[in-house]
């Protein structure tokens, strides 16, 4: 049966985020369209990749699962070794033609693999099926944050959880585990240096130095603070056009956005990235592959929380970890993710009806 | 079957199992909604006024503007101190990553002189990081080119439009105007630092600085928007400045200019005043410098090299030169006699000295052979000292120091400028207070003569005279005529008070007629400085010695180093009728007042009256005042004529 495959709603609300990610970069890019461009070139690469994805069966998926994550994981370690230091960072493996970020590779491949080992034996996972989830998650989560990039680590790593929580991880190990991270976080913190718990305490309030740690975070809070109900107007945020925001394209474009379009535009916003969310989460509600439901589960889930991530940092509510705002921040290899995610999705939707394995 | 059983049980529990984690999900995604929700609400709605001003005040800047400083004029509406556009490379050093490499880099393209840097240095160590410093001033055209092409090279310099203040006339007004320099800690002590926002410039002296507050304008303020890095984007609003007001000066600016190259070169003085009005017409210290190279700070060197010159040229010496007045006071002298009952035909003979009851110390006069036997008229004509001794020592110093202050003696003449001294007029009292000794009756007679402690400056001198010559009505002179306020539309005239001097107007005749003879009549002091003038002149010459001549000694002129000459004096004032300028000339260790400072006057009102200019190639007029013409020789030449006359002197301005 020859029949494309796509999810009309799915792909309704993914276009209008892109037109809406065009706009704003018009603004917070100071109207280059060069920079336009590019994401538009970007969008387009991104949406074929997705519906080439959408194609592939999800057998093939969890067959190539261990691949994937095999070869993510050697260049993980090329990376360290041989990679491009950008940004004060090493995060780019160069392929002669492109310049290739292996984590991006990864924020796909965990998730799948974690699935791919839990699924092999039937849910709930046993206690040794878990640990080698664990060490699963663990291994390129410690690459990663070799590099250091923070920011994917915890998106990975939040893939991986949600896999785990998904697969029917026991209550009684989550609420250990909570209790535990609650009652080791003091005690760590007391073996901090002192300016290191001067820098966490800046991390959450800004305003204990507002010129220096905090002069970024405040003016964001300012940009979005001071866009109100109704925004200042498209290409009218005084605090983006002049350049108080840090980042504007990239991991601050919502400062830009809640400026200009005030409270308003930001529920507007937020409702498509619920919807694109939810609409995923019914994907895994409905699909009868557990695999599937894995897979659509943790992606659809660590898609909002980008969102929430970057929101929170940008307001002031996290610290800032460098998490793009999903497909509407400026740069390449995660818009190329995120919709390789989608056509997944796309592809678990369109096989649904019970698959074997 | 039991193994399907065992799968379908299995698969079954499994999606139940994912079932219920993906619905606990959905309540993480509603959660997590809301928290996002409620934080930027939060930010938005909640705080939004608060983060709306912090906008407002992160964007919008209020930014002063300078007003532009008044200018001056004489008055004939020269321009005397102005505003030019000039263009300066200034440097912000917060912007700077390397100074020195910064500075070099710019050495390459532009001259800079080790000063140039050092003030800069100093500079940028005593003020905040972010004020802009001068590096340069007034680059030119090619200059600016040079390093508009190279700026990108150039981070935290920029080539910044100012207005300086230049004086055109250069050294010629300095005495009178003054100069601005850059504000410095001193005056930062002193001023309202609000109103100087923005400007860079404060009058030191002079005129600039006696009328700072009105030259100096109102800042504006201009709102404009900048962006994260302070650059400037647009102007939201403008507060405009206001400019300062300007003064037109009752100074004539030729009169001055000529009035001191009439001095030929010498150390001294001469004020102009109109009697009526108590305008200064002309206001000269000689030696002057060049204000401009004050405006943007002089160098070390330069300055050294003014203050160590021997001419001494930063002292105003119409202003602040304080000088025994000599014989120019006999005239108020001879009045206060004559106020004080004192017979106007009384006649004394003049031995040549004079000695009081019970001592034996001759006073002398200054002709040695005396003047024989002596009415108040020759007194004044032929300035006999004699007469003098005589009336001062039956007047009292009492009398003589309250007439004489009533003329504006040992007081502040109350003109426009400030750090004037008020000269002294010695009395018992004050002898008594500030020397702690008992008044002598010889100081009476030197007092009388205008020696001893008597001290007056050339200002007051002109001031007395334009009294004399008002018959008794002593006016304040003042430098400034007006103060126009922006282009016209309000005019404030400066007003000065009048005092009338109590003397009868019988007295002033008799008086007057009397200095009219020094210059007029053929025995007169001043005699050849009257010749052939086509108005009447009264004056009086003056001679004050600077060194004490021993009892018995002679006076040899030849024996005496340059600095150690007397000082000439002459006071003066025409038409005697009509009166309309008053004039006092002190030439420093000139010699005598009838050789050297009469003929100054003489070319001054001739100058200031007929529009003839003295020094003009004219044969007539040179002739005519250097050559003694026929009149018989009179036996007080030996003091006053040994100065040659003035020569034709080129004074290119």
């Amino acid at each position: 049966m020859l029949r494309f495959k796509i999810d009309i709603p799915l792909t309704v609300c993914l276009l209008i985020l892109c037109m809406v990610s065009l706009l704003i970069l018009w603004s917070a890019g100071a109207e280059n369209p060069r920079l336009l461009m590019n994401q538009a070139i970007r969008m387009g690469v991104a949406v074929v990749v997705m519906l080439a994805i959408a194609q592939v069966r999800p057998e093939t998926l969890f067959r190539v699962a261990p691949v994937l994550f095999g070869i993510g994981l050697i260049m993980l370690v090329l990376v360290l070794v041989v990679g491009h230091t950008g940004k004060g960072a090493q995060r780019w493996l160069n392929l002669g033609l492109v310049r290739f970020q292996p984590s991006e590779l990864m924020k796909i491949a965990v998730p799948m693999m974690v699935a791919w080992v839990l699924t092999r034996k039937s849910l709930p996972p046993s206690n040794g099926n878990m640990i080698i989830a664990a060490m699963v998650l663990a291994a390129p989560a410690a690459l990663i944050l070799k590099q250091p990039d923070l920011g994917t680590t915890i998106l990975i790593l939040m893939s991986g959880a949600l896999i785990i929580f998904l697969s029917g991880f026991a209550w009684k190990y989550i609420a250990s585990i909570f209790v535990m991270t609650a009652v080791a976080i003091p005690i760590l913190y007391q073996f901090l240096h002192e300016y290191q718990q001067r820098r966490i305490q800046t991390l959450f309030d800004p305003w204990s130095d507002p010129l220096g740690a905090g002069y970024h975070i405040i003016q964001s809070m300012i940009a979005i603070g001071s866009g109100g109900a109704q925004g200042k107007g498209w290409l009218d945020g005084s605090q983006s056009q002049l350049e108080f925001i840090p980042e504007r394209h990239t991991d601050f474009i919502f400062s830009v956005f809640a400026e200009e379009q005030g409270f308003i535009g930001f529920i507007l916003l937020l409702l498509l990235y619920i919807i694109i969310t939810a609409r995923g989460l019914y994907i895994a509600y409905y699909t009868k592959d557990t695999f599937s439901r894995l897979i659509a589960g943790s992606l659809s889930m660590t898609f909002f929380f980008y969102v929430f991530v970057n929101i929170g940092m940008v307001s002031g509510m996290l610290p800032v970890v460098g998490v793009p705002l999903p497909l509407v921040s400026y740069g390449g290899t995660s818009m190329v993710t995120l919709m390789a995610g989608f056509g997944i999705l796309m592809s678990i939707h369109h096989h649904r009806s019970l698959m074997s394995h | 079957m039991v193994k399907e059983n065992i799968e379908l049980k299995d698969y079954l529990r499994e999606t139940n199992l994912i079932h219920a984690r993906l619905i606990i999900l959905i309540i993480v995604l509603g959660v997590l909604s809301l928290t996002l929700m409620v934080r930027v609400w939060y930010l938005q709605i909640y705080s939004h006024q608060r983060f709306e001003v912090l906008s407002k005040d992160n964007r919008v800047r209020l930014v002063p503007v300078a007003p532009v400083r008044g200018q001056i004029f004489d008055r004939n509406g020269k321009v005397l101190a102005e505003n030019i556009p000039v263009f300066n490379l200034e440097i912000v050093p917060e912007n700077v990553k390397n100074m020195t490499q910064l500075l070099d880099g710019i050495a390459q393209l532009i001259e800079l002189t080790p000063n140039d840097i050092t003030k800069f240095r100093s500079l940028v160590r005593a003020r905040p990081d972010f004020e802009s410093q001068v590096l340069k001033v007034n680059l030119s055209e090619q200059e600016v080119a040079r390093f508009l092409v190279n700026k990108h090279r150039f981070a935290g310099a920029e080539v910044q439009p100012r207005l300086q203040r230049n004086y055109p006339y250069g050294g010629e007004l300095v005495h009178v105007l003054g100069y601005v320099g850059r504000i410095n800690q001193r005056d930062r002590e002193k001023i309202d630092q609000q109103a100087y926002k923005g400007t860079d410039y404060i009058g030191k002296l002079g005129i600039e600085a006696s009328y700072e507050d009105q030259l100096l304008g109102k800042v504006g303020f201009e709102q404009v928007e900048t962006n994260a890095h302070g650059q400037r984007v647009r102007r939201l609003d403008l507060n405009p400045p206001v400019s300062g007001d300007d003064i037109y000066l009752n100074l004539d600016a030729d009169l001055q200019v000529k009035a001191r190259e009439y001095l030929g070169g010498k150390r001294g003085a001469v004020v102009a005043i109109e009697p009526n009005t108590g305008g200064v017409l002309a206001f000269v210290s000689n030696p002057v410098y060049d204000p401009n190279e004050f405006v943007n700070g002089i160098g070390h060197r330069s300055y050294n090299a003014l203050r160590d010159d021997i001419n001494r040229p930063l002292i105003n010496r119409a202003l602040n030169g304080r000088y025994a007045p000599g014989s120019t006071i006999k005239g108020i002298v001879s009045l206060a006699g004559l106020e004080n009952g004192w017979n106007k035909n009384a006649s004394v003979h003049c031995p040549g000295y004079y000695k009081l009851k019970g001592s034996t110390h001759r006073y002398r006069c200054w002709k040695r052979a005396g003047h024989g036997g002596t009415s108040m008229l020759q007194s004044i004509m032929r300035s006999c000292d004699i007469y003098y001794y005589q009336l001062a020592n039956w007047m009292g110093i009492d009398k003589m120091h309250s007439f004489l202050s009533s003329f504006g003696l040992g007081q502040q003449t109350g003109i426009d400028l400030i750090g004037e001294p008020s000269g002294l007029m010695p009395s018992k009292e004050w002898k008594k207070r500030v020397r702690g000794t008992p008044w002598y009756p010889g100081e009476t007679l030197i007092t009388g003569i205008g020696q001893g402690f008597t001290l007056a400056t050339p200002l007051q001198l002109g001031a007395v005279t334009a009294t004399l010559a008002n018959r008794g009505k002593r006016i304040e002179p003042r430098l400034v005529n007006r103060l126009v306020h922006g282009d016209e539309k309000a005019v404030y005239p400066v007003s000065n008070q009048l005092v009338e001097v109590e003397a009868s107007s019988e007295n002033f005749d008799h008086i007057i007629a009397a200095m009219q003879a020094v210059v007029e009549h053929p025995r007169g002091t001043a005699r050849r400085a009257g010749l052939n003038a086509e108005y009447s002149i009264a004056g009086k010459t003056g001679t004050a010695q600077v060194v004490n001549i021993a009892q018995g000694a002679k006076y040899d002129e030849s024996k005496l180093t340059e600095f150690q000459k007397d000082h000439a004096l002459f006071i003066s004032f025409a038409p005697v009728e009509k009166p309309e300028i008053a004039v006092a000339v002190i030439v420093e260790n000139g010699g005598s007042g009838s050789g050297v400072a009469a003929p100054v006057a003489r070319k001054v009102m001739d100058f200031y009256l007929l529009g003839k200019d003295a020094n003009a190639v004219d044969v007539e007029s040179e002739v005519s005042l250097s050559a003694p013409n026929g009149q018989p020789a009179v036996e007080q030449a030996a003091l006053e004529s040994q100065q040659p006359l003035q020569q034709p002197q080129p004074e290119v301005r």
